[in-house]
């Protein structure tokens, strides 16, 4: 499967994992698609060893969007996309737009095939 | 200036004693103005970088830090483990094994724009870089350990005034006046125990 895969990072794994059922309501198992949340101890946060890991289970040769929370959860995510290899490192892209809306419409978006640049901006696109 | 093993392992215990001592106090300062998780959250990053000795300090200085840096990033979580390991890792990535004065104030001041970077901030939004961008000018104009640590405090305790336009304290608006920026207490708790342990001449 080539389309673009979605990765959803909030501080509560409850949220993460909620979107995600959200995501696969719509687009049943046509996107790639991966959740993390919470800190290294499992309390509310983020962590990049769990971002690392959910870009590697949502990857596709398309690429991968990412929705994030809060201030927090986007550091870490694009500190979590520099340590990625060169080579991937240029097709994963953090969205600004909200958490679980814009993984709905991002997933939905990629669901129809569209370029990773077109999934990103459905999704920043929608409520700005 | 001249780290040895003896001195590097000693700069390791005081930046993390200096954490984790005043876990609760950060802790306190986060539960004003933010998510309350930057004394736990800094805590557990230096907890793990203990526990990385003796090894941590077998490394060279530049190997050292960019340890530090990296743990920090993994274990610390919110925007600090980035912020802050970025930090550490843009010092050991910028100093030579041996660091002469000006090869400290050069690393740092690339230290610091790495953090600008990460952060998209910049000095006067109540951030850890009110505490870094102030005592970079003393270091560079050739203070002291005891004038760089009180820059750090005071650097910190000017942040109490200001307007959070950065971080979760941004969401108070004007509510965020009137509270120390945990971030620039943890900045200068750490840099107060670093100088502390490292030798300043007080000519550069």
């Amino acid at each position: 499967m080539s389309n673009v895969g979605i990765v959803i990072v909030s501080h509560s794994p409850k949220i993460a994992e909620g979107a995600a059922d959200m995501v696969r309501q719509m687009v049943g198992d046509a996107v790639p698609l991966a959740w993390t949340g919470g800190d290294v101890d499992g309390g509310l946060g983020t962590n990049v060893a769990g971002i690392l890991e959910a870009i590697e289970t949502a990857w596709s040769p398309a690429g991968v969007a990412i929705l994030v929370d809060l201030g927090g959860a986007e550091t870490n995510s694009e500190m979590a996309v520099e340590m990625l290899s060169e080579d991937r490192r240029a097709r994963v892209l953090v969205c600004n737009a909200p958490v679980v809306e814009g993984a709905v419409i991002a997933a939905t978006e990629s669901s129809g095939g569209s370029s990773l640049a077109a999934v990103k901006r459905s999704a920043e696109e929608f409520y700005a | 200036m001249s780290l040895d093993r003896v001195a590097r392992e000693r700069l390791v215990r005081a930046l993390a004693a200096a954490v984790i001592e005043h876990a609760d106090e950060l802790t306190s300062l986060d539960q004003a103005i933010g998510d309350g998780d930057h004394g736990l959250n800094m805590k557990r990053g230096f907890e793990a970088v203990l526990a990385a000795l003796p090894d941590l300090a077998d490394k060279s200085l530049p190997d050292m830090l960019k340890a530090i840096g990296m743990t920090l990033v993994m274990k610390v979580g919110g925007a600090s483990g980035p912020l802050v390991g970025t930090f550490f890792m843009e010092l050991g990535k910028a100093l030579p094994e041996q660091p002469s004065r000006p090869d400290l104030v050069a690393a740092t001041d690339k230290a610091i724009e790495a953090v600008k970077a990460r952060g998209r901030s910049e000095a006067g939004q109540k951030t850890l870089l009110d505490v870094l961008v102030p005592v970079h000018v003393v270091l560079a104009g050739g203070g002291d350990a005891r004038a760089i640590a009180a820059e750090a405090a005071q650097a910190a305790d000017r942040t109490t005034p200001m307007l959070a336009i950065r971080g979760r304290a941004s969401f108070l608006g004007e509510r965020s006046i009137g509270h120390m920026d945990p971030g620039s207490r943890s900045a200068s708790l750490l840099i107060g125990a670093a100088v502390e342990i490292l030798e300043f001449e007080v000519n550069p």
